[in-house]
């Protein structure tokens, strides 16, 4: 049992983790794509196609925060104070976001300003998630279980190329999102973007493929020790396979496969990323086991879990449901 | 005082979370009234439920926005900022903190898209259960974090093995003494502090010459509403005080200025309370009332601040006038919820101008009131974080003072700008009032289209139907 819990709380953290990112990147994603059209009613169009969604989306962001603390409180109590400039950065970017959903409408016809805070902010928060990601990659300094380093460890230039790789990523996820959604010139336009961002992250995901075994031994031996190179040469090859497949079909007429292809070469990178990474939840030196909470506290949330998990993931997709269908161009009021 | 990283971790805290509880304090009381704005037209069909509705759902959508962005700032900070508590009381606070996420943050989420953005797209009685699961999922929130609040106001239900706390008794956990009442008082603030600001917006739009139905019915209902919960709020209030007597002596001696045990506590109404010379300059107080109030006898003796050695007392200044101040807010209420009601009684209070003057300047009146409360308790329980476990000072994180100095300096502009525009966008939003808004439907004017919210139903945006709430009616 003290072996299981922390595996099934890893499982379900890094499930969390994944939908955030998934369900969060395309509405970040979008506003990453905000200044790439002047035209109001386009913006409107853009907004619209998430605006129903990103609350429930970024719920998630709490459930990994808050959840990474109930599991795993050493690691919780370590990560933050280590990424301290980065998590304040996107908490404060989230805040511009997050209101510019509200303020944007009420706002109007003066609403420039929230135009450029919801990209602004988006952007910014993507950027320092994949700052967080990379500095978390290559490791953190600890001594007796508490964060020791300096407060600017995280800044390398391969954080730098994971904060960039992130919002490309995401804008991919917001483009294919809105060839998904929408219709007309917003539609086109995305579909346009997307090929583009496609290779660029697609080029991101071999530029972590390759320094990062590179820069750390144990990653190298993860994946290329022939025993271990047997199991895991799928991953590779799907994920190339599905970027093929998502440049073939975005240069077709497809609507829906695009954004599916990008979720899943996002599932590929984080399982791949997972891969490299375990047992360690705090690379190099501490694992699940070691940064752990108490049994009972395991216990009493799991319970929890088993019950409320499928009732969130069943009326997350009630909302997407009922709120299915392209968002129009006119939207209704022009 | 060292300007450190304690310090200013603290300040930061105090501010982020001071700004942040405004809004769900609000958004608790907003959503069960929308909720049962939409009940009311779901069985009455009368039109001016439904305009009220679709008004506070735009004020509301704002105010939760706010809340989420600043309560997203909070789950992290106490990592980033108190990662020692994280670790010392993770095991008890963490898994109350990550209920709260599961059977609150999602429900609240995901419905409120529905109640945002489903007027047309789903039939009214699910749009009623929708406002209604929002305002359920408000409340559970505040079950979970008042439990966790209140376990670290007088911890039980633990072992501490190495300065870390395990859980034994989740029940315990839970249900700890001092939670009940201080949810119900929370609660009843929420809906309180709620009902001011209905009836601020009603009389505005009364004293403004919009005698409208709508107008109409939100003073009514805010009159009844205060009327009933402000008395039951001084009740609550007086249980919980005291209670804190029971649990939380130190805290209950700053609140009352209390530094010779030997004598009964009188209710001092004010004076300077002087934490180096340990005495009150400037007093003006009533012998043995306190003591009446708290422990039932005016004759009865209770711990002073100088029973409690130096270090392990609260600062008295800010939970002694935080508290005088919510109490004589909670009193104005009273007074004023109940004037309210007799002027609607005797059938005037739609034309009592001066009542309705005040009322339309009353509405910062709970806000405040909660603020202070919760200077009071929190304040009160230093010099711990969790009573008896864990001192505020050891939870502080390895981070440098100079990082807390940027981020704290960065929290308070970017709070005050986008705060202050929230608040302005809202005012904004409750000038239009309800009545002009449903006339301003005509989709020909963009510019002119208030929050997307509550403005275009989702069928406009996404198709299928055009806007006009005129012609939403309920299913009969």
């Amino acid at each position: 049992m003290e072996w299981y819990l922390p595996v099934i709380w890893a499982g379900l953290i890094g499930t969390a983790v994944m939908l955030y990112v998934v369900l969060d990147g395309f509405d970040l994603g979008i506003a990453i794509l905000f200044p790439t059209t002047k035209d109001e009613g386009e913006r409107d169009q853009m907004m619209n196609s998430v605006a129903p969604f990103w609350d429930g989306n970024e719920t998630w962001l709490v459930l990994g925060g808050a959840g990474l603390w109930v599991a795993f409180p050493y690691a919780y109590a370590i990560i933050m104070p280590a990424f301290y400039i980065p998590v304040i950065l996107m908490l404060l970017s989230l805040i511009f976001r997050g209101v510019a959903f509200e303020f944007r409408w009420v706002a109007k016809p003066h609403h420039r300003i929230w135009d450029l805070a919801f990209w602004a902010g988006s952007t910014v928060a993507a950027f320092a998630q994949g700052l967080i990601l990379g500095g978390l990659i290559q490791g953190v300094t600890v001594v007796d279980k508490q964060f020791a380093g300096g407060p600017f460890d995280w800044l390398t230039p391969f954080t730098l190329m994971c904060g960039v790789g992130v919002v490309i990523g995401y804008a991919t996820l917001g483009a294919t999102w809105l060839v998904y959604k929408t219709e007309g010139p917003v539609a086109e336009r995305a579909r346009r973007q997307a090929r583009t961002l496609l290779l660029g992250l697609l080029a991101f995901a071999v530029l972590v493929s390759l320094w990062t075994p590179y820069a750390h031994p144990r990653i190298a031996e993860r994946w290329f020790t022939p025993s271990n190179l047997m199991l895991l040469w799928p991953f590779p090859l799907l994920t190339a396979l599905c970027g093929t497949m998502a440049w073939k079909r975005l240069n077709g007429a497809h609507e829906f496969t695009p954004f599916a292809l990008t979720v899943a070469i996002f599932l590929l990178c984080f399982l791949g990323l997972a891969i490299s990474n375990y047992p360690y939840l705090v690379p190099p030196g501490l694992t699940i086991w070691d940064t752990a909470a108490a049994p009972a506290s395991h216990v009493f949330v799991l319970i929890g879990v088993t019950f409320l998990l499928p009732m969130i993931l069943f009326y997350t997709a009630f909302v997407y449901w009922t709120f299915r269908g392209k968002v129009k161009a006119d939207a209704g009021y022009h | 005082m060292e300007i450190d990283a304690f310090l200013l971790s603290r300040i930061q805290f105090a501010f982020t979370i001071s700004f942040h509880i405004v809004f769900p304090a609000f958004t608790i009381g907003l959503s069960a009234y929308i909720a049962t704005l939409l009940g009311l037209w779901l069985k009455t069909g009368d039109r001016k439920f439904h305009l009220l509705a679709r008004f506070w759902t735009k004020i509301f959508a704002v105010s939760f926005a706010m809340g989420v962005v600043s309560g997203i700032v909070l789950s992290y900070q106490i990592g980033t900022n108190w990662s020692r508590f994280s670790v010392a009381v993770g095991n008890v606070v963490g898994p109350l903190l990550g209920y709260e996420v599961l059977t609150a943050f999602f429900l609240e989420a995901s419905f409120l898209g529905v109640m945002l953005f489903g007027w047309k797209r789903v039939p009214p009685w699910l749009h009623f259960l929708s406002a209604a699961i929002v305002a359920g999922g408000t409340a559970l929130s505040g079950f979970w974090i008042l439990s966790a609040n209140s376990w670290m106001q007088y911890p039980v239900g633990h072992e501490v093995r190495d300065g870390i706390a395990y859980p034994v008794d989740w029940l315990k956990i839970v249900f700890n003494p001092t939670f009940p009442l201080r949810f119900a008082h929370m609660m009843t603030a929420a809906y309180l502090t709620t009902a001011f600001v209905v009836l601020a917006t009603g009389a505005r739009h009364l004293l403004a010459g919009h005698r409208t139905e709508s107008a109409k019915t939100m003073v009514r209902m805010a009159v009844l509403m205060i009327a009933l919960t402000a008395p039951l709020q001084a009740v609550i209030g007086d249980f919980h005080g005291k209670q804190t007597a029971i649990y939380q002596p130190a805290k209950l001696a700053a609140i009352e200025a209390h530094w010779d045990s030997s004598k009964p506590g009188a209710l001092v109404l004010f004076a300077w309370p002087d934490e180096k010379a340990e005495l009150n300059r400037f007093e003006v107080s009533i012998p043995g009332v306190a003591s009446l109030l708290t422990h039932g006898s005016m004759d009865a003796l209770f711990p002073s601040l100088k029973d409690f050695k130096v270090e392990d007392r609260p600062p008295v200044l800010i939970p002694f006038f935080a508290f005088r101040a919510m109490v004589g807010i909670g009193t104005l209420m009273i007074i004023f919820g109940w004037v309210g009601a007799w002027l609607w009684k005797r059938g005037t209070v739609f034309e009592a101008r001066r009542w309705l003057w005040l009322a339309q300047y009353s509405w910062p009146a709970g806000f405040i009131a909660i603020l202070s409360g919760w200077f009071v308790t929190e304040v009160g329980r230093q010099p711990w974080l969790a009573t008896g476990v864990l001192r505020s000072k050891d939870a502080v994180s390895p981070v440098t003072t100079i990082e807390v100095a940027i981020s704290l300096a960065l929290f308070v502009f970017v709070y005050c700008v986008v705060f202050t525009a929230g608040i302005l966008l809202i005012n904004r939003l409750i000038d239009k009032g309800p009545d002009e808004i449903s006339h301003e439907d005509p989709p020909e004017q963009p510019s002119r289209r208030p929050l997307k919210a509550a403005q275009a139903p989702a069928s406009a945006i996404f198709g299928d139907g055009h806007p006009g709430d005129d012609k939403i009616q309920p299913a009969s």
